[in-house]
């Protein structure tokens, strides 16, 4: 009955609802896949150029040293290892820390515990991991770049699972013990999917936050790409330079783009 | 027929709530018997401890002292999870699960309890037919698409689906337009006469109570039971000034609803014409009318003497109406008499406004509140019959 008032009120446009949820289509919508699509095509050419004008120029023997595939891929390859790390370990502590945090009963802490994860994010981080290999001189250099984008990653993760969790709406939890589903169930099949959206803006923001400062772990001697740059910085050749931040300014941005993609996938339906 | 006194279904001692922190009880020794397949309603003013005392029941809250049995049954010594699942909660903001269609939502407490597939799939249409919605068209819906209205149906839905014996429901019609809450409050009344569930009711409206409930609980402050009693006796006696004030003005017309046209006696000495048998009982006097009806007399219209066609019948009541319809369709049409039929659309009788007006005096003068303090079948509505 209502479909049909729906139908006649706007006979004009009936491809502008998307059918499933509600939702806008032909504006946002299609906005959203056209930049899902345009966005590694971009950054495809952009790799492309840098590779066609550092294989235009002539390069002298350190140039070399740092602009080789070998090298090159190496420095990726520890560059993404490091981060992989780094954002599993951020999921694993922030996700179950907010769950954790926005229970009733330990909802007293999350203050003190926001507090402490905002002191993390708002030292800058080269200061970070140089305290740290300063303090923790007996570990590892691994283990203190590690703990150092840990720190500095989980905010986001642990703000935005906090405010994904309160936002859902009470009713719908109080519903739902009401009619039976025990705590872990309610947590489970409904504050989770309806946090999702919410959670996933967070862990693509440390996404993007954590293979920027990976960058960084070369003044530790933790390597990655961020030794290209400061190659370039301390060989004085700014091509290197130029090519290791585009490298690294890449590889951040298709982190992102994979995030919102997923976050796209994964919103649940209906909401 | 003789009915034995129903058996309580949901009986309350001596409960109290004081959350913590709080100056006052939200509940304060609440004695209280729910019998069984009977709507109680709560009522009272905000703050008074309607929706604690609902949720006690189910254990959202745990009480402070007091006891709780369901069914003859200590709740205190169940799992609370498993307790809940036997009993149907609906709630205002109806708490409707956005991200799971509307088929998944009736289906939740079916799943926890391990149906089978086909059965889930079976009741869930069963339901939204009952509900009032073609479970074609709604059940793969989200509830976002779905009017305020039709949320409430899917959350009583969702309440009934394990068929429960209990139900709880806080507000369920509350935040919609009065029209479709008329439609709702009617469509779950005749419901109920099939299902017969044991119902526990909060809402604001006194309005809605008398119309809902089998018995009010008139809440005061601090969760006390002002008064318990039969809507008929609480319109005609209220309880001190509180229960007084709070039911306010217009008990008389209010009073009116508690009577349906099937427990009024009708007059019938209206002439009546079948169409088609000639004009062999047409009354002869100008300017009176006399009734047309078909060969199954159902009615057609007034027929008036000299007159070629017959007056249209603006509004004809069936059993299930009130005496409050029936002085609403008068008062409408602008005329004294409303045609009364049985169940099945035949012509029964009249009712003229003096017929109103009698009743009211009947019932309304002092003395005439007979029968036991707490008789409570649904017949003790008929206050005109006794
Ligand atoms: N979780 C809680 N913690 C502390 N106090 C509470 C809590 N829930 C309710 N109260 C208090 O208990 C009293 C009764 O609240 P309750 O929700 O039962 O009222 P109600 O009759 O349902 O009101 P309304 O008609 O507005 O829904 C109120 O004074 C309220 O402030
Ligand atoms: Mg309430």
């Amino acid at each position: 009955m209502s479909t049909a008032t729906a139908s006649t009120a706007a006979p004009v446009a009936p491809a502008a609802r998307n059918g499933g949820n509600g939702r806008p289509v032909l504006g946002p919508y299609a906005v959203r896949w056209a930049r899902h699509l345009a966005t590694p095509v971009v950054l495809g050419l952009v790799l492309l150029g840098l590779y066609l004008y550092v294989g235009a120029q002539d390069l002298d023997r350190i140039e070399q040293r740092s602009l080789n595939a070998d090298y090159l891929l190496s420095r990726f390859g520890q560059h993404l290892w490091l981060s992989s790390v780094v954002v599993v370990l951020v999921l694993a502590i922030a996700i179950p820390l907010g769950v954790l945090l926005t229970r009733a009963r330990m909802r007293r802490y999350a203050g003190a515990v926001l507090a402490l994860a905002n002191i993390g994010q708002a030292t800058p981080s080269i200061g970070l991991i140089v305290l740290f290999a300063v303090v923790f001189l007996s570990w590892g250099i691994n283990t203190i770049a590690v703990v150092a984008f840990v720190t500095y990653g989980v905010l986001p993760v642990l703000r935005n699972t906090m405010v994904g969790l309160d936002q859902v709406d009470r009713s719908v939890v109080e519903a739902a013990r009401g009619m039976g589903l025990s705590r872990l169930r309610v947590l489970w099949s409904i504050e989770l999917p309806l946090a999702v959206p919410v959670m996933l803006a967070g862990i693509r923001t440390a996404l993007v936050i954590t293979v920027g400062t990976v960058a960084l772990a070369t003044f530790i001697g933790a390597g990655g790409l961020g030794d290209v740059i400061s190659n370039g910085i301390s060989s004085n050749r700014d091509l290197v330079l130029f090519a290791g931040s585009v490298l690294v300014a890449v590889l951040a941005l298709t982190i992102d783009w994979l995030g919102a993609l997923v976050e796209d996938l994964l919103r649940p339906r209906g909401v | 027929m003789p009915e034995s006194p129903p058996r309580p279904m949901i009986r309350l001692t001596g409960l109290t709530k004081h959350y913590p922190g709080q100056a006052e009880p939200a509940v304060d020794h609440l004695d209280l018997e729910v019998p069984e397949g009977e709507i109680v309603v709560f009522v009272g003013p905000s703050g008074c401890g309607k929706t604690t005392t609902m949720k006690l029941v189910n254990r959202l809250i745990e009480p402070t002292s007091g006891r709780i049995e369901i069914d003859g049954r200590d709740v205190t010594g169940v799992d609370p999870d498993r307790l809940r699942r036997g009993i149907g909660y609906a709630i205002q903001q109806t708490g409707l699960f956005p991200h799971r269609t509307v088929a998944d939502n009736i289906a939740t407490v079916p799943r926890l309890l391990g149906w089978g597939r086909e059965r889930i799939a079976a009741r869930v249409d069963e339901l939204l037919a009952k509900v009032g919605l073609d479970p074609q068209t709604y059940r793969d819906r989200h509830p976002g698409r779905l009017s305020g209205g039709q949320q409430q149906r899917v959350g009583v839905a969702r309440a009934l689906a394990a068929d429960p014996p209990v139900l709880l429901m806080d507000e369920p019609f509350g935040a919609i337009d009065p029209l479709t809450r008329e439609a709702l409050q009617e469509e779950f009344l005749r419901l109920q006469r099939d299902i017969r569930k044991t119902i526990v009711f909060v809402t604001h409206d006194i309005d809605e109570a008398v119309k809902m409930g089998d018995r009010i609980a008139i809440f005061g402050e601090c969760g006390r039971v002002l008064q318990y009693d039969t809507p008929a006796r609480i319109l005609g006696e209220p309880a001190e000034g509180f229960v007084a004030d709070f039911i306010g003005n217009g008990t008389n017309v209010r009073r009116l609803s508690l009577t349906r046209l099937c427990e009024v006696e009708v007059s019938d000495d209206r002439p009546v014409v079948v169409r088609g048998s000639g004009d062999g009982g047409c009354p002869t006097a100008p300017g009176s009318f006399a009734l047309l009806v078909d060969r199954d007399r159902r009615p057609l219209g007034w027929a008036e003497p000299g007159q070629d066609r017959p007056l249209p019948l603006i509004s004809h009541l069936g059993p299930e109406h009130t005496l409050h319809d029936a002085l609403d369709a008068m008062l409408a049409n602008n005329s004294d008499t409303v045609v009364v039929t049985d169940q099945d659309g035949r012509y029964r009788g009249t009712v003229e406004m003096a017929t109103i007006q009698t009743h009211l005096h009947r019932v309304g003068g002092p003395g005439n509140e007979g029968g036991p303090v707490r008789g409570g079948e649904r017949a003790d509505r008929s206050i005109g019959t006794s």
